[in-house]
């Protein structure tokens, strides 16, 4: 557990008041000056030692990330984005940073920013946030107003300015090139990989994405030393995270843990527990929608982090926990699930486009029991077609649900399907494949 | 990807107004010089906001114009992204969040709502002519589930009566205040914990 004096957000339900006085009194933008003046290798060391990973899905290590940037700065200028576009269903840890602790963010753009040469931050948020973007837009221009930014941020010497820029809800723009691709003017579609954006980014000049997360707990790593954040939580999963308990628990809400917190005793400590008793429930979706579901019976046991989920073929995600008990249709919430990732699939590659469709128009089918035995092997084959075969992530985030949901719930899945029809196709073709390769074989 | 249809009846002009391209002034200041293009997302919303909460193609060939960019680039990025409206919506639009998080938490209880008290249809302006609503894909509020989006206020924590009750007083042309419906401080946890689950919706 926690102890309070850890806490990195400790105005996440806003009982002290967000506005810059009070953030000051929290310690913000204490020693700026001087931490920055410890220069740019001094703070990506000290990232590196806490060993933050980033806290929008992937995990990837930051203080490595910001190493990727060229370090002198050529002819192209450097950028940093925030990425502020929280759309994963079971996410909205986000939305509290930006409204109660925008002056943690804030600082941590500078920071970051200068070490990573950048004067220039935009921070992505999405279209529906317009309210918790006009309270951070406040809070930046009373940043202004101290001069924390601007010229000589901080009295640092280092000039730095912040912009914000609107999406308009389109879940994609959180894969970070979709979201380059946004702020440049197109439809936000994920560009191939390599080049990384640390080199070619926004407008073509090297630029760093990070999470909202990420960069706001920065300034405290910095400020208690990276040591300090890494004796928190597990070995390589260090350090503390904000968890959303969403779905069948008694009172959800946002909370700051360590990582590595048994899930069980998240949910009853925090949460109130599973609505009808911990027996009650069916199964826990451990990190937002794109993360395979996890039953009952390995929810007794796992722990909140990286590797933990990983082994048991799941994934801590952007830790958006949503708890479904057995009052719950497993299918229905997944065939949902899947509908989600039809709607925003953003139409580039054909795998993820026509791919998510057909997930969710067969699970739709198993929920109004219309399916057959081979609908289900009809579709653990699409999401196999599709995983792998995309530009970006979107196409595994869309697979990996449907086969959480096969891997453990085939039972289930399989007791609403009825009979093969009586006319039975004397083909044995996979699903999905070149057909043509097949012609000898059914000759 | 969104499917939304261009309205049929569609304005032949469109201008923005002195105080918005003033708005625009700034907004441009934002990026680089050669990169106009950027601001063609602001600028949409711009042109929403001063046409009644939907954007016709004529302000599209406008914005096209003053960015000097292709009419298609706009086009194609008022039609990708969902929050552009291309034919008009109510005054009070409610946007109601139907993902698992808020489904299993009763959300389809609030569609059937806007289906008896607004319109029997998604996207459809009321008898009384001044609400409409459409299921969105998950708004990011999740631990306040179920929640609706009303204009760009997020109403949390409700249910069916709370929900009667906005929508009621919606028609009526008075809205409630949003926030949470069942009186609690953002996102903390309710210290009077319900153990069967009365909290639903």
């Amino acid at each position: 557990m926690l102890k309070k004096e850890d806490k990195i957000f400790k105005n996440l339900y806003n009982e002290l008041g967000w506005d810059i006085e009070s953030s000051l009194k929290r310690d913000d933008w204490k020693n700026t000056k001087d931490l920055i003046s410890k220069g740019r290798d001094w703070i990506i060391n000290e990232v590196k030692t806490s060993e933050l990973r980033g806290r929008g899905g992937a995990g990837f290590s930051t203080g490595l990330k910001w190493s990727f940037a060229p370090k002198e700065v050529g002819s192209r200028p450097h950028y940093l984005i925030i990425n502020a576009d929280e759309s994963e269903p079971g996410t909205c840890k986000d939305r509290d940073i930006l409204r109660f602790e925008p002056q943690k963010l804030i600082e941590g753009c500078l920071i970051a920013g200068f070490a990573v040469n950048a004067h220039v931050c935009y921070i992505y948020i999405r279209g529906e946030y317009l309210n918790e973007g006009k309270r951070l837009q406040e809070a930046i221009d009373q940043a202004y107003e101290k001069r924390y930014l601007g010229k000589n941020a901080c009295g640092s010497g280092w000039d730095f300015d912040i912009h914000i820029h609107f999406g308009a809800g389109a879940y994609i723009c959180g894969e970070e090139t979709a979201l380059l691709e946004s702020i440049e003017g197109n439809k936000g579609q994920p560009r191939l990989k390599p080049p990384f954006p640390a080199l070619v980014g926004l407008y073509g000049c090297p630029t760093i994405v990070n999470n909202v997360e990420t960069i706001a707990v920065v300034p405290t790593i910095l400020r208690k030393g990276g040591k300090w954040f890494s004796s928190i939580g597990k070995p390589k999963n260090t350090g503390t995270k904000i968890f959303c308990i969403s779905g069948n628990v008694n009172s959800p809400c946002n909370v700051e843990e360590e990582m590595g917190i048994p899930l069980k005793e998240l949910i009853e400590k925090h949460a109130g527990g599973v609505v009808g008793g911990w027996e009650n429930l069916q199964a826990v979706i451990p990190g937002g929608s794109s993360m395979p579901l996890l039953p009952k019976k390995i929810c007794d046991t796992i722990t909140m982090d990286f590797d933990a989920l990983i082994e048991n073929k799941s994934g801590l995600g952007t830790a958006g926990i949503v708890v479904i008990n057995k009052d719950q249709d497993i299918v229905e919430c997944m065939a949902r699930i899947a509908r989600f990732y039809k709607h925003e699939s953003c139409g580039q590659c054909t795998p993820c486009r026509e791919g998510s469709g057909w997930m969710w128009r067969i699970l739709d089918r198993v929920v109004k029991r219309k399916a057959t035995y081979g609908d289900v092997k009809l579709l653990s084959d699409v999401t196999k077609q599709i995983e792998g075969h995309t530009i970006c992530a979107f196409g595994e985030g869309s697979a990996w649900p449907v086969q959480g949901l096969l891997r453990h719930f085939r039972k289930e899945v399989e007791s609403r399907c009825r009979e093969e029809p009586l006319i039975k196709k004397k083909l044995n073709n996979p699903y999905l494949v070149d057909q043509h390769l097949l012609e000898n074989k059914n000759a | 990807m969104s499917l939304k249809k261009i309205h049929e009846d569609q304005p032949k002009e469109f201008k923005f107004n002195s105080e918005n391209l003033k708005k625009i002034d700034e907004i441009l200041k934002k990026y680089p010089k050669k990169n106009k293009k950027s601001a063609v997302m602001p600028l949409l919303y711009l042109a929403q906001r001063q046409n009644d909460n939907w954007i016709p193609l004529a302000a599209m060939k406008y914005i096209a114009n003053y960015l000097s960019i292709p009419y298609i680039s706009v086009y194609e990025v008022a039609t990708f992204y969902t929050m552009y409206n291309l034919a008009p919506v109510g005054k009070h639009f409610i946007q109601v969040c139907t993902t698992t998080p808020c489904l299993i938490r009763g959300a389809d209880k609030i569609v059937k709502l806007c289906k008896e008290k607004i319109s029997p249809h998604e996207n459809e302006i009321s008898k009384q002519g001044n609400c409409s609503w459409m299921e969105v894909e998950c708004l990011g509020a999740c631990v306040s589930a179920p929640m609706v989006q009303i204009n760009d206020d997020y109403y949390e924590d409700l249910d069916e009566k709370s929900t009667k009750e906005i929508l009621e007083s919606l028609i009526k042309g008075k809205p409630l205040k949003p926030g949470s419906y069942r009186g609690r401080k953002n996102t903390a946890p309710e210290k009077k914990l319900n153990t069967n689950g009365e909290n639903h919706a």
